[in-house]
């Protein structure tokens, strides 16, 4: 079975030539959860841009491919790689209030994807997504569909954005802090949703996220990065079970765990930083030597 | 009993309504704090959590008096403050310091840190020996001495808050408001800043007021804790008893809604249908 | 990121083309009288309307020509210089000062403050400026002093607005909370915390105004409204070389380019100097 999304030795460099991205691989299998975990600066909201080929200009791909179910999307031309990620992608955003427009009614801003996009008739459009509220359990569609974005609560706004996420039917959805802006009670009943729907429609996520107490009940699979690189990657299980790198221990020490509160909230050992940044050094020695 | 630092009865607070701003007028003034009793104990760190709308950070602004309360008392050291106008609030000022939540904004971007710092001393007739207490400032919350002639942007998240942290407990005070003071940060950087906290608040004495949406990290540096919801306490008390015995569902909704990072399989599925 | 921003420092050429050319003409202004190659008053016409000095018929020391009347173009243009420089700096301060001060007041106080003078500001932004300045000129009567009164009364809006709105997002930083825990009162939060944040929009505003300024002026002279009609100013050349645009164009050409560069250097010279003694700018 062929990977549903597969990233081999991608590396990207800023103006000034400095490695944001430094030869990441990782794969998503159809209907799995990949969480990629990491502090600011991780480079995990970058990964996700660059499948969805939304990188900021200021940063180039210099190395590495993307293959989208099995086509190379460094291959394509620009408008057919456009189209193959606006058919197959789908994203859900971190801040559910900027990525809705504010001036325009939640319902054509749901359904436009479907008729530019995909060119669905308006009244298949509006069915799919009804299909959609319903399934997360937005019980008056009615409502919803003629408000603005500012009168529905935090919790809403990001229901209708995982609807619109799964209502082209994608077969990768890039999921970036979905859940960072909400409280905690909201963030359990969304993240519930999100592998609700995952589940039934067999869809494959990428999941970015900060909390590992999200990978944990989120994810299959998790890769773990530091500074552009990922340092550690296993199944979340496994992970949790028996971290292995230095700079995953410490990252789940200093988690905190009302469960736990003395053998949480670690502050990260000197050492720990050290040979990270000794790893991230020896590895851009590595990578620069052929590329003189 | 020695009376408490901080002793509050019946507070509200009302502030006006921006979102039902007619075009002409007034706002009309809601009502965000509906009657809160509670004390807080000299020496103690108490935790305030709440989510999103509970009224936490306004609590916490009422404390230091950037709010003025419309309804009940605020006693500090036994001395009613609720409504001391500017001038007289301004001797108490020393006393109830604050850190603020998002230590970027926090720290004027055109003050190095020594001046930063040396504000409140100034104001506050501690202006003389003023390198030795900013040296002293910076020393207390690690940073190295070098800082003093930096500007913010100049600064790591964690060390801006640790100037934060630096510029409040620069005048010895009585009492801190830490607003929400690690949810910008990362989890080894909020580790970082929670410990010194814990420290130096053994150290000093101090009464601490912590604001957070976090009961993880309540937990850890709390003796006791406020559950907010709506304007309203949901349930108080010393924070083991509250983690071991939650007594209301709101405090066991919370509990249950944080996600551990340990695998549990059952912790997204459904919950069971409650009874009709 | 620290190489970056000292090359961005250093590397600023529209900061000193700018500021090359307004301190040339401003020393040429101040020592007009030494530098200028003829008396710009004197008339002799047998040498009206001679070419600038690489056409045919160039006379010596006459480099831009002469206007209808053999007085030298170059030496009128900088005299001109005098007037326009003069009025740039104190229409531009008058209206900095009383602009800048109710634009701090009511965006930090708000409340009443605000109404008030924000109301004040709508309602002077209702006149059409360049008729507004003609009428005012008209009532206060023709000279320099006049004008440079007119374009302060007109213009203080334009930096009440922006400092009012910029004020208004310094009020809301925690760093102006944190002062009242300090205990500073609300004049000293202004001046300590507010004020600064403002000074490189405040700059950059300044050198604008002086442009605009020297523009307002030229348009006054151009209508014969600004100083007495004796001494040369740039308008009161630009007006004179539209009536012989056909027989002598550089008349009307050279002190347009003039005050295209001047205007122009003022309103970047601002903008470069803002970027560049701000701290904050990443």
């Amino acid at each position: 079975m062929s990977a549903c999304l597969d990233i081999r030795d991608l590396s990207a460099v800023l103006p000034n030539g400095q490695r944001v991205l430094r030869s990441v691989s990782l794969s998503v299998q159809p209907g799995e959860v990949r969480a990629l975990v990491g502090e600011s600066g991780a480079g995990k909201t970058m990964i996700g841009k660059a499948v969805l080929g939304v990188l900021p200009s200021s940063v180039r791909i210099v190395e590495g491919n993307m293959k989208l179910e099995g086509e190379d999307l460094g291959k394509l031309q620009p408008k057919a790689r456009r189209t193959l990620i606006g058919a197959r992608t789908a994203l859900i955003p971190q801040d559910p209030l900027t990525a809705l427009n504010p001036s325009r009614r939640i319902g054509p801003q749901m359904t436009d994807r479907l008729v530019r996009i995909l060119g669905w008739g308006g009244e298949k459009a509006d069915t799919r997504i009804r299909q959609l509220l319903d399934e997360v359990q937005i019980r008056d569609p009615d409502r919803v569909l003629k408000s603005y974005p500012h009168e529905l609560s935090g919790g809403m706004r990001q229901r209708v954005l995982i609807a619109a996420a799964f209502a082209a039917e994608p077969r990768l959805i890039v999921a970036d802090e979905p859940t960072t802006a909400l409280d905690v009670t909201v963030q359990k009943q969304i993240l519930r949703l999100i592998a609700e729907l995952q589940r039934e429609h067999g869809t494959a996520i990428l999941f970015v996220t900060h909390d590992l107490g999200v990978v944990a009940k989120i994810s299959q699979k998790v890769s773990v990065l530091y500074a552009g690189k990922v340092v550690e990657e296993a199944d979340t299980a496994a992970l949790f079970a028996a971290p292995e790198h230095p700079y995953t221990r410490a990252l789940m020490a200093a988690t905190p765990r009302y469960t736990d509160p003395f053998a949480s909230l670690m502050p990260v050992d000197e050492t720990v930083l050290a040979g990270l940044a000794a790893e991230i050094a020896a590895a851009d020695q590595a990578w620069r030597r052929p590329h003189g | 009993m020695v009376e408490p630092l901080f002793s509050v009865r019946g507070l509200k607070v009302a502030l006006p309504d921006m979102t039902r701003k007619p075009v002409i007028g007034r706002a009309p003034l809601a009502e965000i704090l509906k009657g809160l009793d509670f004390d807080l104990p000299s020496g103690s760190v108490t935790g305030i959590v709440g989510e999103s709308g509970s009224g936490k950070s306004t609590l916490g602004r009422a404390l230091v008096r950037l709010l003025e309360p419309s309804a009940g008392s605020i006693r500090f050291e036994g001395r009613d403050i609720t409504h001391l106008p500017e001038a007289q609030l301004r001797p108490q000022r020393r006393d109830l310091q604050m850190i603020f939540q998002d230590p970027m904004s926090s720290l004027n971007p055109r003050r190095t840190i020594a001046s930063i710092i040396a504000a409140p001393l100034k104001q506050n007739g501690l202006g003389d020996r003023l390198k030795e207490r900013i040296a002293e400032a910076l020393h207390r919350v690690g940073l190295p001495q070098s800082f003093a002639s930096r500007y913010r942007h100049e600064l790591s998240g964690g060390q801006r808050q640790r100037v934060g942290i630096a510029r409040a407990l620069a005048l010895s005070p009585k009492f801190v408001l830490a607003d929400e003071i690690v949810s910008g940060l990362d989890v080894s950087t909020q580790a970082q800043i929670l410990t010194l906290l814990e420290k130096l608040a053994a150290e000093m004495g101090l009464t601490v007021a912590f604001i957070s949406h976090d009961l993880s990290v309540i937990r850890r540096l709390c003796q006791q804790v406020i559950v907010m919801r709506e304007g309203r306490i949901v349930e108080a008390s010393a924070t083991d008893a509250l983690f071991d015995n939650p007594k209301e569902t709101y405090t066991r909704d919370l509990l249950a809604a944080i996600p551990l990072p340990e695998i549990d399989a059952d912790w997204l599925r459904p919950a069971t249908k409650a009874p009709a | 990121m620290d190489e970056a921003r000292i090359a961005r420092r250093r590397l600023s050429p529209r900061l000193w083309l700018a500021g090359g050319w307004l301190l040339l003409a401003l020393l040429a202004a101040i020592f007009a009288p030494l530098v200028a190659p003829q008396d710009p008053l004197a008339q002799d016409l047998m040498l009206e309307r001679l070419p600038p000095f690489w056409l045919d018929g160039a006379e010596p020391g006459y480099w831009l020509g002469t206007d209808s009347l053999g007085r030298d173009l170059l030496s009128r243009l900088i005299f001109g210089g005098r007037i326009a420089f003069i009025v740039a700096f104190a229409a531009a301060i008058a209206a900095c000062l009383v602009g800048s001060t109710l634009g701090l007041v009511a965006g930090y106080f708000g409340g009443w403050a605000d109404r008030i003078i924000s109301r004040i500001v709508d309602v002077w932004m209702a006149f059409p400026p360049v008729l507004f300045a003609i009428l005012l000129v008209a009532v206060l009567g023709t000279g320099l002093s006049s004008v440079i009164l007119a374009i302060g009364i007109i213009d203080w809006t334009r930096f009440c607005r922006v400092i009012r709105a910029e004020a208004m997002g310094q009020s809301r930083m925690d760093y102006v909370e944190n002062a009242r825990i300090a205990g500073y009162g609300r004049i000293g939060i202004m001046l300590r915390e507010v004020l600064p944040n403002v000074v490189p929009s405040i700059v950059a505003l300044l050198s604008l105004e002086m442009g605009i300024a020297v523009i307002v002026e030229a348009i006054l002279s151009f209508v014969n409204l600004s100083i007495s009609t004796d001494d040369p100013t740039w308008g009161g050349i630009i007006a004179e070389g539209r009536l012989s645009i056909h027989q002598a164009w550089w008349v009307l050409v050279f002190p347009l380019i003039t005050l295209i560069l001047t205007v122009l250097s003022f309103s970047q010279f601002g903008e470069a100097l803002k970027t560049r003694f701000d701290p904050v700018l990443r």
